[in-house]
């Protein structure tokens, strides 16, 4: 009840200036400036990243063509969900694809980064030149990314020219063949992860105190089993990192694939559906709000981590 | 002795897989940067991984020319500066507020922009396409009328999503420095403004260095918002005017390759210039304080 009480007379403090006993004491131009400096960025954020999100939940519940106005959207329910799962044959292969990404990701690209990381970390001769090897592609588009491979993977490629696969017969199609294409990308799409995670986790090595090796090295331990043991277990915060941003980079996969084929033949992902069904050649709205709704679900379990890590110790 | 020559085996794998791996890392880049010097021909006749005969800027200037990715590379950098600055302003604004006048809201409202930083931008497209094709804009911005298909749009997502990032990493980077500074102002009779302008930009400059190097690489490198929110051609970023170059049945992939390397080598010579800056934006976000 306070609370309501309080409210009103929070409202009259601008009127009658100072005297009142909260913490800060604000002049009328102040609390202009502070309105303006909380109310533009968050107008702007809620906007045009709450707002949308929240309408595409929606969305996902509906029938609309597009082409009418707000008027033609008809409420379904869970219509489209059923039909998703029962009618479209695209949609097997993404969440294949999505799931073979997170797990390739997750089982050996991202405790390769880590690897490295431990290697770097050893301060070796040209590490330097390594480091920064690693970090190419995080400065890379994966646009161009899609082209630097496709010289290697391409049927006249690189690849298939050291195999000895030069005519057109034996050529192997690394991109086309729909039971090959999504390990070439994924192979491609490590080489970027890896060197992600080796910097995360390098710069979080970096913290660690130097007494907790040393310990360890008295007590006879290995270099291998002090970052097995104590290293990784000590770094909580960094590893929770990794797997929140392993399992956001792995759903969002749109750019590699749509680049190397418009995401079709074997590369769907949840991310090009949603694009398909938006601006390909059929557009049913409806379809492609319930896959992104689909990606906001999964979504949802790495973001709530995230933010309990961040958050949950008071502000530390 | 033992743990000497148990070292020195270490030493040596270590160097061995990380020489392997660099190479992985390189040699696409280096073969790439290759192809751009060779005339198409010549790989046509004599295959991709034949000797060189001769080099040439042929490609490149093919390129830049008759494909006009200069103008392409120019409208990358027309979206991403804007972009930039207005989201580190933005950003240091609220970040400011939340640290310095702390209230029960302000760690909701942090919350607010993590998680909208890390949702996926497909969950966005959908209406922010159709919200676009409805909000009115004057005809010197685009000529039909619409934000849909204008770089001001392409801006606007880019400075909305980012802010959540960014409002992340500058809160949490002020929260490290101590309040007295701003105190000592306070007691002279600064006011908001001042103490925002006076005392917390100067004191953010590191981060927003950081932040800026990083971001200016990720709304260079977007691909997707531009193929979402653009139509015409000539208004494209290079990353998506790339395949432009990509015939419908005949690529000539040695031009395809110049066209990459301009594409990627100014975010390389950022990246090689600036590489503390890069680095320390990326792991701001996640090792905090």
């Amino acid at each position: 009840m306070t609370s309501v009480i309080d409210q009103p007379q929070a409202a009259s403090a601008p009127a009658k200036k100072k005297k009142k006993k909260g913490s800060h004491n604000f002049s009328g131009s102040d609390r202009v400036t502070l309105g303006a400096f909380v109310g533009l960025p968050t107008i702007l954020h809620v906007l045009f990243v709450w707002v949308p999100a929240v309408c595409t939940i929606l969305l996902s519940f509906t029938f609309w063509d597009g082409i009418g106005g707000l008027k033609n959207i008809k409420w379904v329910g869970f219509t489209n969900y059923r039909q998703v799962f029962t009618l479209d044959e695209n949609l097997p292969v993404a969440i294949r694809n999505n799931i073979l990404w997170l797990l390739v990701f997750a089982l050996v690209a991202s405790p390769l980064g880590i690897l490295l990381a431990y290697y770097i970390d050893k301060n070796l001769k040209g590490t330097q030149l390594y480091q920064t090897s690693f970090y190419l592609p995080l400065v890379i588009s994966l646009a161009v990314t899609g082209i630097i491979w496709d010289n290697v993977f391409r049927t006249d490629g690189v690849l298939n020219s050291i195999l000895g696969n030069t005519n057109a017969d034996t050529a192997v199609s690394w991109l086309g063949d729909p039971h090959k294409n999504i390990w070439v990308v994924l192979f491609i799409a490590s080489w970027r992860h890896i060197g992600y995670i080796m910097l995360l986790y390098l710069a979080g090595m970096k913290s660690v105190d130097p007494s907790l090796r040393e310990a360890s090295a008295i007590d006879g331990a290995s270099e291998w089993y002090t970052f097995r043991k104590v290293i990784i277990p000590s770094l909580r915060p960094v590893n929770v990192i990794i797997v929140v941003v392993t399992i956001i980079e792995s759903l969002r996969a749109f750019d590699l694939v749509f680049i190397l084929n418009r995401g079709t033949n074997g590369l769907q992902t949840l991310g090009v559906l949603v694009y398909d069904n938006i601006q390909g050649e059929g557009t049913r709205i409806g379809w492609g709000a319930t896959y992104a709704t689909l990606l906001f679900i999964i979504c949802l379990g790495p973001i709530m981590v995230y933010l309990y890590q961040n958050f949950s110790k008071g502000n530390d | 002795m033992v743990t000497g020559n148990k070292s020195k085996t270490g030493q040596r794998v270590a160097i061995g897989v990380l020489s392997v791996f660099s190479l992985i890392w390189v040699l696409p880049i280096a073969f790439t940067i290759l192809q751009s010097f060779r005339p198409f021909s010549d790989v046509v006749t004599k295959g991709v991984m034949s000797w060189p005969n001769h080099l040439t800027f042929d490609n490149y200037i093919h390129a830049f020319v008759q494909s006009r990715m200069w103008l392409f590379f120019f409208n990358s950098v027309e979206v991403a500066i804007p972009a930039v600055v207005l989201t580190l302003f933005l950003a240091s604004m609220i970040a400011f507020v939340l640290s310095r006048y702390e209230s029960r809201f302000s760690v909701p409202m942090l919350m607010l922009f993590t998680a909208g930083n890390l949702l996926p931008p497909q969950l966005l497209f959908i209406p922010l396409f159709r919200i676009y094709l409805k909000i009115h804009v004057p005809h010197f911005i685009n000529s039909n009328g619409v934000l849909y298909d204008t770089q001001l749009g392409l801006i606007l997502v880019h400075v909305a999503i980012q802010l959540g990032f960014a409002t992340f990493v500058l809160t949490n980077f002020l929260r490290t420095i101590p309040k007295e500074i701003s105190e000592s102002a306070l007691v002279d009779g600064a006011n908001v403004w001042n103490h925002f302008f006076r005392i917390i930009l100067p004191l953010l400059r590191p981060a927003l260095a950081s932040l800026g190097v990083l971001m200016t690489t990720w709304i260079y490198n977007d691909f997707f918002w531009a193929i979402v929110l653009l139509k015409t051609g000539n208004k494209r970023p290079i990353t998506a005017a790339l395949s432009n170059l990509q015939g419908e049945f005949n690529t000539d992939y040695n031009l395809l390759a110049a066209g990459a390397c301009m594409a990627f080598i100014p975010t390389l010579l950022v990246f090689f210039a600036m590489r503390r800056h890069f680095v320390a934006g990326l792991t701001l976000g996640s090792t905090k304080g």
